[in-house]
């Protein structure tokens, strides 16, 4: 019999694809998925990565093809943005005037990249790293560019710099902060990798800032930055972070701040209202901070699998999965597992010098996580081991430093000898 | 180009589900497009999770491309245990040679 509860999900991304595809596996719920994008549902990470090399079609990540959405128990609307959500009625209002009424309604809106407001931001060349568009409009021009200049040291601006070095541009990182990737990694991984990119020849400019994008005919030819350096530049990549996209929650009263509120169980102020992923800060334990909002494939795809399986019904406890990170630059694979920011002790296991080796972070006696190098099985043991809950035992910073310590073993074994 | 190519996923129930493959997809891609359940994929074949993972029937064992460091690490953390037969079924691209392919899928990935 076909089920008659009716989930509607906002948002085609990691998330809400995630969520839409588990509950029609599980059976129990019939789904309407709602993107603004026109096109398959298709997964972000390769715009960065393959997409941009030219390595990989529009086609190749589409999470599925399109016989998939086929399936009776799920419609998907694209290409008609929901714009406003009815509370006391249960329905979400799209761009066209359709009404959807919903039984259940899940948020997956992610996030939008965040522009720079300085003079000349308008002029074209200046582009932003988030949809399939931006990626193919970036790869269209990549063949002709001379000189580009990324603002912001992330892991976007960082992913598109190494693949344009790779290509033989100029490439210059602009970041207003004095180290790389300040958000996600500690020092130890952010100067091995100013070195590495250094080493790739792209000319890192740290502790400086945009004053203006210039250009005459209406296209970019160069950067001011506040330190006075003049940049030339054919493209510019602002790569300075993301908002999260809460209009929809806030418009309709649900409490928001930098992500729309949700408990442990994914439920925002409103029981009916669900949000996961980019969108959705949570209460965690992970972390030094009793809130989080992660923008991650993990944490996108591990939302909506505990979501579906409340949605369907079954027996789930709070969302307290392993938090992991990964990206990409030129041949090295940084994996980092758990939430290390906060950090005040951070050991080496293994020597930069091989470039293959793993940062493990500490606060106080407690073990935050690890940020990997080339380390693959490292990150996985710590990723096991953190399986064990955010506060469980954990080896000591001097037993993970040593190279004779066997981290997979005791990953594995729970530390029980 | 887009030669179609029978291969069957066994599931941990006995059911054996044939599907027509399409040359240079994946194993991983062709159960997610045929809605075979088992098969996760939680990283979308980024090679970063094991929840992929197929025992692959001893007669193709040989047939397959080489498994690289990053899959045999991941290996060692499948949620079922590892089998000298064990791949992830995101590093296994279909070829027409592998016609007949049978992959059994695990108790579980996570």
């Amino acid at each position: 019999m076909t089920p008659q509860r009716r989930v509607v999900v906002i948002g085609t991304g990691h998330a809400g694809f995630g969520v839409a595809s588990s509950l029609i596996q599980l059976g129990k719920a019939r789904v309407v998925l709602i993107g603004e994008e026109p096109g398959l549902p298709y997964q972000r990470p390769p715009l960065s990565k393959g997409i941009l090399a030219g390595s990989t079609t529009r086609e190749q990540i589409a999470f599925r093809p399109g016989p998939f959405y086929e399936h009776e128990c799920l419609e998907l609307v694209s290409g008609d943005p929901a714009v406003g959500i009815d509370r006391v009625n249960t329905t979400v209002l799209l761009a066209s005037g359709a009404e959807v009424p919903y039984d259940a309604l899940v948020l997956a809106t992610g996030a939008r990249a965040r522009s720079l407001p300085v003079p000349g931001c308008d002029l074209d060349g200046v582009m932003l790293l988030r949809s399939a568009d931006d990626a193919r409009a970036l790869a269209e021009r990549l063949p002709d560019v001379a000189s580009l200049v990324v603002i912001g040291g992330g892991f976007i601006g960082l992913e598109v710099a190494a693949v344009a070095r790779h290509r033989g541009v100029a490439v210059t990182v602009v970041e207003v902060l004095p180290r790389l990737m300040s958000r996600a990694v500690s020092t130890e991984i952010a100067g091995f990798y100013a070195d590495a990119h250094r080493r790739w020849g792209t000319r890192l400019l740290l502790e400086d800032g945009v004053e203006a994008f210039e250009g005459e005919t209406g296209a970019v030819s160069g950067v001011r930055t506040a330190a006075g350096r003049r940049l030339a530049a054919d493209l510019v990549l602002v790569g300075v972070g993301v908002t999260p996209d809460c209009t929809l929650a806030q418009e309709c009263g649900l409490a928001v701040d930098d992500g729309v509120l949700v408990d442990e169980r994914l439920t925002t102020t409103d029981e009916r209202i669900f949000a996961i992923g980019d969108c959705a800060r949570f209460v965690s334990p992970w972390g030094t901070a009793s809130t989080l909002r992660l923008e991650s494939v993990q944490n996108a795809t591990d939302q909506a699998a505990s979501l579906a399986r409340r949605l369907s019904g079954l027996g789930v406890g709070p969302y307290c999965d392993v938090p992991w990170f990964w990206s990409d630059q030129g041949d090295l694979k940084l994996q980092i597992a758990g939430i290390t920011s906060g950090a005040d002790q951070v050991v080496l296991r293994g020597d930069p010098q091989t470039r293959s080796f793993t940062a493990l972070c500490f606060r106080g006696d407690r073990f935050l996580g690890g940020e990997s190098v080339n380390a693959m099985a490292d990150h996985l043991s710590i990723r096991r081991m953190l399986g064990a809950g955010p506060h469980a035992a954990s080896p000591s910073a001097a037993e993970f430093a040593d190279p004779a310590f066997d981290l997979r073993t005791h990953a594995i074994t729970g530390g029980a000898t | 180009m887009n030669e179609r190519v029978p291969i069957s996923y066994l599931t941990p129930d006995g059911e054996r589900h044939a599907v027509e493959a399409v040359a240079g997809d994946t194993v991983m891609s062709t159960a997610l497009a045929n809605h075979i359940p088992g098969i996760l994929a939680n990283c979308g074949g980024a090679e970063m999770c094991a929840t992929c993972h197929v025992y692959v029937e001893q007669d193709f064992v040989n047939q397959l491309p080489e498994m690289d460091d990053e899959e045999d690490g991941l290996l060692g953390f499948t949620a079922s245990e590892r089998q000298p037969t064990s791949r992830l079924s995101c590093q296994l691209v279909v070829t027409h040679e592998l016609a007949g392919l049978e992959v059994r899928i695990p108790e579980a990935q996570v």
